[in-house]
């Protein structure tokens, strides 16, 4: 039995094999509308979130398959302390797949580690977004055909925004990316990741506070909000909040071919007048983000067509 | 200072000095009802000063733990007052409940029967990290 808990779980073989099945997705969806009929998808979110959520439930319903849900940790047995452990074993007696979003990280490894069933990271604390980076991954591919000798440029949030650990590891993979940090000092990429990861594999990147200075440079441009929810403090959240604001000014230099990818929701940081840009890609991720996931599902059920 | 040579048992040397006590705790050796001696700062023509721990008695215990704590230290093993084998201690590649993850966003910190697990991810700069969180240990 396969879980995903971390996109490292994924050869890039693997990655390959989902990016193949989501745009045979995408071509024939009537192929697929009943590929997990009486299968059920268990959608355990003890953090708040719309969107991923409502990705993994419309990718089961696509796929004809049915989901049972848990969207409030204040009302689920958690709060009555129920372990992660324990909610695992129980929720296997019921589904035949786990998407678990959970505010501690380390959360949907232990729940994989209990339960009898695949087990999916739905996103834990500031560590790993997975099938966020799934969601990247197809858009990348579909917008540029390929991964390799590209130059993407990360920006705003590198230090708390786990889809942007996820995505450096996944791309780190692929031979001639360049990679360009765009953070507040405070908010930087953690050094680990700088270490283990890029250097580890030969990944050249730069830092830089300026946007502006890198922008001619980059093929891809990675958005991400300064998310409240990773501070502890209320102060340094507002002081770093307003960091990197993305506007059509400052994309006067930007390569006309451009990519400009957010995982969302976005706060301000992307202007409303960039969403009618063509490079402007990122509510096509969000639909790639349920193929990915309809793919992702397919393949840990073992569905075979 | 005089403390008896061992029969069957075991010689932890090459402890680094102030190290004996922190080893002598992991090991659990006050639960041992045999004879253990501590002998700290002792004079060593390699380290300058170093412990070591001698416990009289045929023991088995995990002792990849002292390649964590203390990774040049050697242990000799004792069988009727005859040093029979001299061990290097390895680092281990997994350490269980031998020390706790800091992170505050950790699954470790709420769910309280969680064994605390960290892996050796860098062997050459002997880092460790928590296996639910990827913290590294300090």
């Amino acid at each position: 039995m396969r879980n995903l808990i971390d996109i490292q779980d994924l050869s890039t073989t693997e990655i390959e094999e989902l990016i193949g099945v989501a745009e045979d997705i995408i071509e024939n969806p009537k192929k697929y509308a009943e590929a997990c009929h009486g299968k059920k998808l268990a959608t355990l979110f003890f953090e708040p979130s719309t969107r991923t959520r409502l990705s993994f439930e419309a990718a089961m319903y696509e796929l004809g398959g049915n989901v049972l849900s848990v969207t409030d940790a204040l009302s689920s047995s958690a709060a009555k302390g129920e372990s992660v452990a324990d909610t695992a074993k129980t929720v296997s007696c019921y589904a035949d797949i786990i998407a678990m979003r959970h505010p501690k990280e380390g959360a949907p490894l232990v729940a994989s580690l209990n339960a009898s069933i695949p087990v999916i990271n739905a996103g834990d604390g500031g560590h790993n977004h997975p099938t966020q980076t799934l969601a990247d991954i197809l858009t990348i591919h579909r917008e540029k055909g390929h991964f390799e000798g590209l130059t993407v440029g990360f920006c705003g949030d590198l230090k708390f925004g786990r889809t942007v650990h996820s995505l450096i590891s996944a791309l780190s993979r692929y031979a001639g990316i360049h990679i360009v940090l765009i953070s507040p000092a405070e908010l930087k990429l953690p050094s680990y990741i700088k270490k283990d990861v890029l250097q580890k594999n030969g990944i050249p990147y730069e830092q830089t506070t300026d946007l502006l200075a890198v922008m001619p440079e980059l093929d891809i441009l990675y958005m991400t909000r300064v998310q409240k929810e990773r501070f502890f403090n209320e102060e340094d959240y507002l002081r770093l909040r307003d960091s990197y604001i993305l506007t059509p000014d400052k994309l006067k230099t930007a390569k006309a071919d451009l990519s400009i990818l957010h995982p969302l929701p976005r706060v301000n940081e992307i202007a409303v007048a960039i969403d009618d840009d063509p490079r402007a890609v990122y509510f096509k991720q969000v639909k790639n983000g349920k193929y990915m996931r309809m793919a992702l599902i397919l393949k840990l059920l073992e569905v075979v067509l | 200072m005089n403390i008896d040579s061992i029969k069957n048992g075991i010689v932890i040397d090459h402890i680094t000095a102030g190290r004996g006590m922190e080893i002598y705790r992991l090991l659990h050796l006050d639960e041992l009802d045999c004879p253990v001696a501590l002998i700290k700062n002792v004079q060593s023509r390699k380290m300058g000063k170093k412990d070591i721990i001698k416990v009289d008695a045929d023991l088995h215990f995990d002792m990849t733990i002292l390649g964590y704590v203390d990774p040049d230290v050697t242990v000799n093993v004792i069988r009727d007052g005859n040093l029979v084998e001299k061990k290097r201690i390895e680092l281990p590649t997994r350490l269980v409940d031998v020390i706790r993850c800091k992170n505050p966003r950790c699954i470790t910190t709420t769910e309280q029967e969680l064994p605390h697990i960290f892996k050796l991810t860098n062997p050459e700069q002997r880092v460790y990290r928590c296996l639910y969180c990827e913290t590294k240990a300090e």
